[in-house]
């Protein structure tokens, strides 16, 4: 089930005093499978083009194409296609709403019309996929959660609609080192066990660059890079005219090649520097002055 | 999709009437509006327009952003013309519809009285088009300013006004997005009859609660935190002070009310 997007513009408010153009002709396919880590400074349009994906906003022109079906299209099933694309916001806690942590996951499956045995089997399907506890949380009021916790039962709510695409804005923002660690867990694991694909954006490189598989980087509306971890890290230059930085792995390389190491090019995750340094270790080749 | 409330949405610009002091808008809106109830007659509300024409001209606002402010009221405007048409009663009957008689006179009311609530609407909103909020509280602060001395709260009561204001694009902002976030959840706003509509707005409703508590609740934190205590000894990072465009702004509508008196003695 391909997505695409062909020369997406968008402009918010058209015709008024603040009018501001927040994407200009973006186009793209995803795969089935990919993990997608979409970066971009602040303002540079991502939350605008995420939500082009399920048909919240409606292009100013260009189209977005999700299994073929256009999401401007009047006729289009807009419920399907939300069911396809599943959405988590930007601080998605925000949007919780009901009395137990059951009741809130079992929105989104509600508004689909299953009935009332399916709607009880997912909830208990997504908040194991996101690791909370049934038997302890499920009776709970969501005001009653931590950040972390809170933020995994929003996602566990757009799970349960079982989305054969999730796109997450920012799963990571604003929580403790922890929390943030658990939920790229589990975006991981979701990936990897069920085959969903993954669209993830990001401020922060070191997340992106832990996890995907193929990097877009946005910069005031345009889509400046597309491609492979290893092709975006190299160009740390342009990245960083943009205000953006590279994964502290490629900077630790850039600052170890410096120092007279011979550290071979394109390596960003944290498990390859690990390997290497404790190689470089072992065989003697430093001493500390 | 809820960008269509004109009233209280500020159009930056630099002309004139923007440059005006928001004491002389404020106060001129009000005599505008007043001598709106003295038209008696087509005559006088096409003095009306054409004024409120001349001022948004001179402010460069397109004339469509009145239309908008307006189109919200429409409801109320139709009901309130109907109301005054069927039960007003007169002399010249003009039509008959079972228990109702349609007169001349009830007619000619209903018109005025739609086109008074119309032009009611857009003259307020010239003001709020062309000042800011935070001008605006800062001129009903100094106008009752006075009244302070009879232990009315007018700073406070402005403080509480420039708040509000502040926070309506937040909270128009935050409703767009729980709003959004329930539809990608798969709730539907828009179809189904007045219960469910009713019943589908408590996903949207609850979480706007809960963030504007936490809202208030971090504002008046920060606002302590910063020593606010009220209007007491407070001085101003912006003065207000008349200046001549005021004057003649003054003059232009002591014209206007003129007009409009006169208006009133020839076709009343
Ligand atoms: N509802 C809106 N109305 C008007 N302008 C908007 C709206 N939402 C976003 N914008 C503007 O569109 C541009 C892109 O915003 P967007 O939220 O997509 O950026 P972002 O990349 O998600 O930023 P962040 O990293 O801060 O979340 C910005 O200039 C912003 O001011
Ligand atoms: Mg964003």
């Amino acid at each position: 089930m391909p997505l695409v997007v062909e020369k997406l513009n968008h402009t918010y408010m058209k015709g008024g005093p603040y009018e501001t153009q927040a994407l200009y002709d973006i186009s793209f396919t995803i795969h089935d499978g990919e993990f997608v880590g979409l970066i971009g400074h602040t303002g540079s349009g991502k939350s605008t083009l995420v939500q082009h994906l399920n048909g919240l906003l409606q292009p100013t022109s260009g189209r977005v194409l999700v299994d073929g079906t256009d999401l401007s299209d009047k006729n289009a099933d807009r419920k399907q296609i939300r069911c396809k694309v599943g959405l988590v916001f930007q601080y998605a806690e925000n949007q919780l709403f009901e009395e137990t942590v059951e009741k809130d996951i079992a929105f989104g499956p509600k508004n689909l019309g299953l009935n009332a045995e399916e709607i009880d089997r997912r909830v208990r399907e997504a908040m194991r996929q996101v690791s909370l506890d049934y038997d302890r949380i499920a009776k709970k009021s969501v005001f009653e959660l931590s950040g972390g916790q809170m933020r995994r039962v929003a996602i566990a709510g757009v799970l349960a609609m079982k989305p054969s695409v999730l796109v997450l804005d920012e799963p990571c923002a604003g929580l403790d080192p922890h929390g943030r660690e658990e939920i790229l867990k589990l975006i991981r694991r979701l990936h990897r066990e069920s085959g969903t694909t993954i669209v993830m954006v990001s401020h922060s490189m070191d997340d992106v660059a832990q996890l995907a598989e193929r990097v877009m980087v946005m910069h005031r509306g345009h889509m400046v890079m597309d491609g492979t971890p290893e092709e975006i890290f190299t160009r740390g230059e342009e990245l960083r005219q943009m205000g953006l930085d590279v994964p502290q792995v490629v900077q630790l390389c850039e600052q170890l090649r410096m120092r007279g190491f011979d550290i071979p090019e394109r390596i960003y995750r944290m498990e390859d520097i690990r390997e290497l340094i404790t190689q470089i270790c072992k065989k003697g080749g430093y001493h500390a002055q | 999709m809820l960008n269509d409330i004109t009233l209280g949405q500020y159009f930056p610009g630099n002309s004139p009437i923007h440059r005006m002091d928001p004491r002389a808008k404020l106060l001129l809106t009000v005599v505008y509006i007043v001598a709106l109830f003295l038209v008696k007659s087509f005559v006088g509300y096409a003095l009306s327009l054409a004024f409120l024409y001349l001022v948004v001209r001179l402010a460069k606002i397109p004339f469509k952003y009145l239309i908008k402010g307006v189109k919200p009221l429409r409801f109320i405007i139709l009901f309130t013309f109907l109301l005054n048409l069927f039960f007003l009663t007169g002399e010249k009957v003009l039509l008959v519809l079972g228990p109702f008689r349609l007169t001349q006179e009830a007619l000619f009311n209903a018109l005025y009285f739609s086109l008074r609530l119309v032009f009611l609407v857009m003259g307020s909103s010239v003001l709020t088009l062309t000042t800011s909020p935070v001008q605006l509280t800062d001129a009903l602060e100094r106008i009752l300013h006075p009244l302070q001395r009879f232990h009315f709260p007018a700073h406070e009561l402005a403080m509480m006004m420039t708040i509000a204001l502040r926070f309506i694009p937040t909270l128009l902002d935050e409703t767009d997005k729980i709003q959004k976030a329930q539809m990608a959840r798969g709730a539907d706003f828009e179809s189904g009859n007045l219960i469910q509509r009713a019943k589908a707005m408590i996903p949207l409703l609850v979480p706007l609660f809960v963030s504007s508590f936490r809202r208030a609740n971090d504002l008046a934190m920060a606002m302590e935190a910063r020593c606010y205590r009220g209007g007491d000894h407070r001085t101003r990072l912006r003065e207000l002070r008349y200046t001549r465009l005021d004057g003649m702004a003054a003059l232009a509508v002591c014209g206007f009310v003129a007009l409009i008196v006169l208006e009133g003695h020839f076709f009343g």
